[in-house]
């Protein structure tokens, strides 16, 4: 049992074969009678409050003619291209720069820690207050930025929010304002695992900081960065409080994302399957997202 | 001048350019960071309400305090029934992180130390859960949470938000558990400890950074949520402070530095929590 049991533990969960010992299969009984117990809470939570409704979501939008209905609709295909900007590209940037942002973290200098402290400070802010006071902020003449612009350089900003590219580049930069910061902590933790060995190796052998960069550090980030990427995708199309409260979707509608739309079409014109309908057609990007996630979490070893 | 010389000079100007550089980009990050806060204090700070705030200043030229009296004292219109609702944003969030803290462990508890399920169900079946985006989920939850009876309740918003917080919990949970030694279990059972026992007196004391962490993201969720107390939560009674300003922002005279003000005092506990969760984990992880 010694030989196996360290094996065992250090083996990522769900892979391998490890034979219990006698007296645990004995035990096995009682033992299998409290996980089950155990897992009971968090089963009857899915089932109620996430298997239920997507059923019912699904067999509210699965009559044909609804998509039909929703793909005539003047604002369903900017939605699509708002969202796969919002999320491909403001997804992607972010994660990019947390992680480059990480490594900059992991500079010994004394005004390092408190400037840490400030940037996570975003994650911390209540969003819907904070997103507010991004609108403001952005609001053309009158808003910070343009005042800011006027009074220090003389130059007359432009107005976000009546150019649909300008007002979804907003979204994005306050999206990013906010989440950036988790991921850049969750970056630091995995620098801070990797040995410090190898980078003074590195050092010794004459490589410089991009070479280390590219061949230590990323490959060793890169199952988290990947994990962490996918997740951050999902969140991204689920996310509703950017467009919502940022650009208010403004140019007339043209800044709003699927999130937004389908909560348009159910709450504020009363056509509700039309919204979940407006929901569920993200689903063939959001499916192989979520089945590639749980794969990579399902086999491999992952620090947070 | 020696060729060795050439080298170190040139050593200590790129160290005086990367050095110049990483304080540029401290001061960009620091602004980049801060202005949308600043800008919440510059409007909170105006002394009158009404559109004046949008004068084009970027400092506030007679900074008040009269849009915190106005907010805390309840006077400012929409902000009648503030503390209530800051009342009830406490009770959504709290229920929340103990109900997510409470499922999350039991369940990471089961999937990885009592290896329930190896092998055939993905432990994190759950994470199937953000395939869906959250605008999808909400419209079928405000009929469902009808059939439960659970109509204008918090509790709907609480089950919502568990739903939404327990895969990723897990998740996390999952990956730090993987740091306890299984031989702890093997010699709390060859006592002849109990699951239960195990999980109370090795499992819970040793997750405890883990937990924190958990909580702390759970309660976040609660605090940050608009769309499902917004829709979940109809009557005034039950209104959260969220649903309060997003409702004083749609509106086009309202009293903007009162509410900004009521903005900053909703932002304090997470970041109360925020410097004592440092401090905590900190400490934790110096002790190994």
């Amino acid at each position: 049992m010694s030989s196996t049991q360290p094996l065992a533990a250090t083996r990522p969960i769900g892979l391998g074969r490890w034979r219990p010992p006698r007296w645990r299969r004995q035990r096995h009984g009682a033992e299998l009678a409290w996980a089950i117990a155990f897992v009971v809470p968090y089963a009857a939570v899915l089932l109620a409050f996430a298997a239920y409704p997507i059923g019912y979501a699904l067999w509210m939008g699965a009559s044909p003619g609804l998509y039909a209905e929703l793909f005539a609709e003047p604002l369903y295909w900017p939605a699509v291209v708002n969202t796969l900007l919002f999320v491909g590209l403001g997804v992607n940037l972010k994660m990019f720069l947390a992680l480059l942002l990480s490594g900059f973290f992991m500079r010994r200098r004394w005004w390092i820690k408190p400037l840490l402290v400030v940037f996570v400070l975003p994650w911390f802010l209540a969003t819907v207050q904070a997103y507010i006071s991004f609108h403001w902020i952005l609001i053309g003449e009158y808003g910070f930025l343009d005042s800011f612009l006027q009074q220090v350089f003389g130059i007359a900003g432009p107005t976000f929010f009546n150019d649909r590219w300008l007002a979804l580049g907003a979204d994005i930069a306050a999206y990013a304002w906010k989440w950036m910061p988790l991921w850049t902590l969750i970056f630091l933790a995995g620098r801070i695992a990797i040995p410090a060995e190898l980078y003074d190796a590195a050092e010794v052998d004459g490589a410089s900081g991009a070479r280390q960069f590219v061949h230590i550090t990323f490959p060793l980030l890169a199952n988290l960065y990947l994990v962490c990427t996918l997740l951050a995708t999902l969140w991204a199309f689920g996310d509703f409080a950017t467009a919502f409260f940022v650009s208010v979707g403004a140019p007339a509608g043209m800044t709003e994302v699927l999130a937004t739309l389908s909560f348009r079409f159910a709450f504020d014109e009363a056509r509700v399957a039309l919204g979940v309908a407006a929901a569920l057609s993200a689903l063939p990007v959001v499916i192989p997202v979520t089945v590639l996630l749980m794969r990579k979490l399902q086999t491999s070893e992952l620090q947070l | 001048m020696s060729a060795t010389a050439l080298r170190a000079r040139r050593y200590r100007l790129r160290l005086r350019i990367v050095e110049a550089g990483s304080a540029l980009l401290g001061v960009v990050l620091l602004i980049w960071s801060l202005t949308p806060v600043y800008n919440m204090l510059l409007i909170a700070l105006d002394p009158e309400e009404g559109e004046i705030e949008f004068d084009g200043n970027i400092w506030p030229p007679e900074p008040s305090l009269e849009g915190f009296r106005a907010a805390l004292s309840q006077e400012a219109r929409y902000l009648e029934e503030f503390w209530h609702q800051f009342g009830n944003s406490i009770y959504i969030g709290l229920l929340t992180t103990l109900a997510t803290v409470l499922i999350a462990s039991l369940a990471s508890f089961a999937f990885g130390r009592l290896r329930l399920g190896r092998g055939l169900v993905p432990t994190n079946a759950g994470l199937l859960i953000y395939a869906i985006p959250a605008s999808c989920l909400v419209i079928p939850l405000y009929r469902i949470m009808n059939r439960y009876g659970l109509s204008d309740n918090p509790l709907a918003v609480v089950a919502a938000l568990v739903t939404f917080a327990t895969p990723f919990a897990i998740v996390i949970l999952q990956q730090y558990a993987r740091l306890i030694p299984f031989e702890l279990d093997e010699a709390a059972r060859l006592d002849g400890a109990s699951a239960a026992q195990i999980y109370r007196r090795i499992y819970l004391p040793l997750m405890m950074p883990a937990l924190a962490v958990v909580a702390s993201y759970a309660l976040v969720i609660a605090w940050n949520d608009y769309v499902y107390q917004f829709v979940l939560l109809t009557s005034q009674r039950h209104t959260t402070v969220s649903v309060m300003q997003a409702q004083l922002f749609a509106d086009t005279d309202a009293p903007w530095n009162a509410m900004m003000a009521a903005a900053i005092v909703y932002a304090l506990p997470p970041l109360a929590l925020f410097f004592g969760l440092h401090r905590y984990v900190a400490k934790r992880l110096a002790r190994g």
